[in-house]
């Protein structure tokens, strides 16, 4: 376990010691570094994928739901949204300094919190995505004579996805930009390396873990935005593939 | 309940400590958010009034939407070193994005019809942008600078980070600390993000323009 949790910004550099003389002096970029450590770097890359991929996925399975129950009922919308708000304005690191508390330090604490901030974003797209059906459409398919299940799962969710994937866009970006300090509570995640170099003002480390960050957000954005694509073939002929 | 007590006696036996760290995380949060405003709202008229590169606009919002802010003061680090600059920065490019997209969506999706009857009664293009086509954008623009602010507020912590001083995050990113005192800057910074959205829901109502209340009032009804 490095000592990532104890060092501070207020005790001074402290250069992490490596085999390359010429990087030791901490004044530029230092490839060796990178190629030494990239083992290291790549499994805290592959965490901070699968720490973002469960909370999402939870936080969806729990939005979507809450979604059709306010759709269907709803009363159901205001006391969701009051929670989740609340939820969404604690700051992260102070959510899971006191997660910790209860649920221990690791993954499920992580989660847990992580979780909690994706409600919001999620419930509202997808409610907003589900009521934005015209009520014409509606009346269409109950005159074919479809159930309501069916107009729900025929006209209302395939209607919605948009909204909701733009939901989900918004979300995991956000998810993957607060599971970087998820690294406080786990040693989980590219906000080990990053804290570890604000730590120890080591720079390369700053750039290295900063950029890997970067980057995966950027990719999941753009991802995402295919996966979008390829889910509503529908929408890109009228809305010229923006927004 | 204990946390809770112990919180409140912190607060209460070092109000000096709490008020700085508040007055310092407000402004901190209002400058950026200035800063943010300064140059979305502009940018994103300019893109909307003229219905001109805004794939290029909106695209670039969205990058900077995309960045972790940790990694962002990360990098700031060996850029512009710790400090004030690299905590604002990093709050900018926070708020900056919401600001924009609003902005332009908000110019560029008033009501055709109405801007061509400004246009038919003579009005130059800089006087249907500031007569016409703000005011009908100001309700999402304030949309978008009030959530913003929300982020903002409960992002601004990170200055810890940055090794700026007097903000909550003084006491946030501060693990040694014990947890009551950390409870209590919590609940300041929640109570703090709620407080600046009323605020604003203040502020929105006194900059739409009497004309445009009435029909955002039916409109929501």
């Amino acid at each position: 376990m490095s000592p990532m949790l104890a060092v501070r910004v207020s005790d001074g550099p402290i250069i992490p010691d490596f085999d390359e003389p010429d990087c030791r002096a901490n004044e530029r970029f230092c490839w060796g570094w990178v190629v030494d450590n990239w083992p290291d770097l790549q499994a805290r890359l592959v965490e901070h994928v699968y720490i973002t991929a469960i909370a999402v996925s939870i936080g969806l399975v729990i939005a979507v739901s809450a979604a059709l129950l306010a759709y269907r009922y709803n009363r159901f919308e205001t006391p969701f949204v009051t929670v989740s708000t609340v939820l969404y304005t604690i700051p992260v690191l102070a959510f899971l300094l006191v997660m910790v508390q209860i649920t221990g330090i690791g993954l499920l604490t992580v989660e847990i919190a992580l979780t909690g901030y994706t409600l919001l974003l999620l419930f509202r797209n997808t409610l907003t995505g589900l009521r934005s059906v015209p009520p014409e459409v509606h009346a269409a398919a109950a005159g074919m004579g479809m159930t309501s299940r069916q107009i729900l799962f025929r006209i209302n969710i395939p209607l919605a996805l948009p909204a909701l994937m733009a939901g989900i866009r918004v979300a995991s970006v956000t998810i993957i930009s607060l599971a970087t300090l998820a690294a406080f509570v786990s040693p989980l995640g590219l906000g080990r390396p990053i804290l570890f170099a604000i730590g120890t003002q080591f720079v390369t480390g700053l750039i290295t873990a900063g950029a890997l960050a970067i980057v995966l957000a950027l990719v999941a954005d753009g991802l995402l935005v295919l996966a979008t694509r390829a889910v509503t073939p529908w929408a890109r002929a009228g809305q010229g593939g923006i927004r | 309940m204990n946390i809770v007590i112990d919180a409140y006696d912190f607060v209460r036996s070092n109000p000096d400590q709490v008020l700085g760290d508040i007055w310092g995380h407000v402004v901190l949060s209002a400058a950026a958010v200035a800063v943010a405003i300064a140059i979305a709202v502009p940018v994103g008229a300019a893109v909307g009034h003229l219905h001109r590169w805004s794939f290029l606009a909106i695209s670039g919002a969205n990058v900077l939407r995309a960045l972790p802010t940790l990694a962002v003061i990360s990098i700031g680090i060996t850029v512009w070193g710790l400090g004030f600059v690299n905590i604002m920065v990093a709050l900018v490019i926070l708020a900056l994005p919401l600001i924009l997209t609003n902005t332009y969506v908000g110019v560029a999706e008033v009501d055709p019809g109405t801007v061509e009857a400004a246009r038919g009664m003579g009005m130059t293009g800089w006087q249907i942008l500031r007569r016409v086509e703000l005011p009908n954008a100001i309700f999402l623009i304030m949309a978008g600078v009030r959530t913003a602010t929300v982020f903002v507020i409960a992002t601004a912590y990170l200055a810890g980070f940055a090794a700026y001083p007097d903000t909550l995050g003084a006491v946030i990113t501060n693990p040694t600390l014990p947890l009551s005192q950390l409870f209590a800057y919590t609940v300041i910074a929640v109570a703090l993000a709620f407080l600046a959205d009323g605020v604003f829901a203040i502020v929105q109502r006194l900059v739409t323009p009497r004309g445009l209340r009435l029909t955002h009032t039916l409109a929501a009804a």
